[in-house]
């Protein structure tokens, strides 16, 4: 049996994670829901006044997405696990470091970019100053590519588990801070009119150094996940 | 030396020297804990600024320092049990995990009660303080991770891997908070550095920091002896174990 190259293999598995998110939009769309519906939520809960509302948007925006990047990523392994594919995936001769990124990358496209995508609108709406809508897209659109790699660590580390929810959110959100301070802080720097480069290169330096190691904690998580 | 390792592998040979050396580390621990606190607490002058408050220090210094390294005694063992499968590392592992987010809380805990008379604030959101709660979540993540494992191999395996992802973190965690600190208000309050400290002071300190290790050596080593007695509760030795324990 010929085996395909490396590059075909990574491209077919993320055409079909994409192609299984397509199939069920409405899973697609959850997140994005989810977004909206804790966004109306501050208003309600602090009150209408828009100078508060401005002043606490760039926090309350980035929260919420990381909040809706972790609620997507428990299920990230789970039906692969459950229909036993995972394990042919790690049988197959393809380098599990490459498959595992090609899970992320999908996790990302399908939740993390659509966020930073629908984010401009709920930033109107929470009243963020307009020369802030541009950095926070492209600071949501690198941040939750970081979120993604993590919040897949916890996934695999969960994958075999029943209870996984409230777990993952456990051992995912300590690992979160730095991405949530370097976020907002690029919103809240564009806010006062300062320079967002500096948090946008430190954002892209955590995707970096994500990229190179997280994909061994989620392949050894995945590992333990099947012998278990 | 080989076979040392070799030993170190067989839990009834590891059981018996913790046992050895506890039976001589606890009692100088208890010595030394006890002279550095009487020193500390009741022979060194009070602060010209804070007075007697500061002596809280004693407590609250070597609790944080120890529980930092904790991790790092929990991560690296977390290394060893999954590179070479050394099941007395994952041993050691499971056992730190508790002691640190004890001392981790401890740290937490003295830092408020300083923190009310002096800063006039239980609580701070300083970067400190912040990493510190960052860290005493990490720890809880590796106990309830291990908890929820049915498998408690793959329990051990599961917390060493999540154990490194938080070693990886915790300088990026640590810096990060820093500069968040420092973005949104100047420090306002600064931590006595080491060096601006009198040597009256600084060698109570060190005492402590050193027996706080020792403490934290004995809690580790204890932990491990039960751990051991869990795991291995259906073979001959413990069963013989239990059986001269009887008689004596």
């Amino acid at each position: 049996m010929n085996t395909l190259p490396t590059v075909a293999f990574m491209r077919r598995l993320l055409r079909r994670q994409l192609l299984l998110a397509l199939r069920s939009p409405v899973d697609v769309a959850n997140p994005l829901i989810f977004f909206g519906m804790v966004i109306v939520l501050f208003p309600i809960g602090l009150g209408p006044d828009p100078v508060i509302l401005a002043r606490f948007a760039p926090g309350i925006l980035w929260i919420v997405a990381l909040l809706s990047s972790l609620l997507t990523s428990d299920a990230l392994f789970r039906s692969d696990f459950d229909d036993g594919s995972l394990e042919q995936l790690l049988l197959s001769p393809q380098p599990l470091y490459l498959s595992v990124l090609s899970y992320v990358l999908a996790h990302w496209l399908i939740t993390g970019l659509l966020l930073a995508l629908m984010a401009p609108l709920f930033a109107i709406m929470l009243g963020l100053a307009v020369q802030a809508i541009a950095p926070l897209v492209a600071s949501l659109a690198l941040g939750t590519a970081v979120l993604s790699l993590v919040g897949c660590i916890g996934a695999s580390l969960t994958v075999s588990l029943r209870r996984g929810g409230m777990l993952i959110a456990l051992l995912v959100l300590p690992l979160y801070v730095p991405v949530l301070i370097f976020g907002s802080a690029a919103v809240q720097a564009a806010v006062d009119g300062f320079s967002v480069l500096p948090y946008l290169a430190i954002l892209a330096a955590m995707l970096s150094l994500g990229i190179a190691l997280a994909p061994f904690a989620i392949a050894a998580g995945l590992r333990i996940g099947i012998d278990a | 030396m080989w076979s040392f390792f070799h030993k170190l592998g067989s839990p009834p040979w590891l059981y018996s020297i913790a046992g050895t050396i506890l039976r001589w580390l606890l009692p100088i621990t208890l010595v030394v804990l006890v002279a550095g606190a009487v020193w500390g607490l009741l022979y060194t002058p009070p602060d010209f600024r804070q007075g007697n408050s500061y002596r809280i220090m004693y407590i609250h210094v070597p609790t944080a320092v120890v529980a930092l390294a904790g991790y790092y005694v929990m991560a690296i063992a977390g290394a060893i049990s999954l590179i070479w499968r050394m099941k007395m590392a994952d041993v050691a592992m499971r056992a730190a995990a508790p002691i640190g987010a004890m001392l981790t809380f401890l740290a937490l805990v003295t830092g408020a009660i300083w923190g009310k008379p002096t800063w006039g604030t239980w609580w701070e959101w300083d970067a400190r303080i912040t990493s510190m709660l960052v860290l005493f979540f990490l720890y809880l993540g590796v106990m309830v991770l291990y908890d929820a494992y049915d498998n408690k191999e793959a329990a051990g395996r599961a917390c060493a891997v999540l154990s490194l992802v938080g070693t990886v973190n915790i300088p990026i965690i640590y810096k990060s908070v820093d500069w968040w600190y420092s973005l949104h208000q100047p420090a306002s309050i600064k931590f006595t550095g080491e060096s601006t400290i009198d040597s009256s002071m600084l060698y109570p300190l060190l005492l402590m920091i050193v027996a706080f290790y020792a403490l934290y050596t004995c809690c580790l080593l204890m932990n491990m002896r039960t751990e051991l007695l869990r795991r291995e509760a259906r073979t001959g030795w413990v069963r013989r174990l239990i059986v001269e324990e009887g008689k004596g």
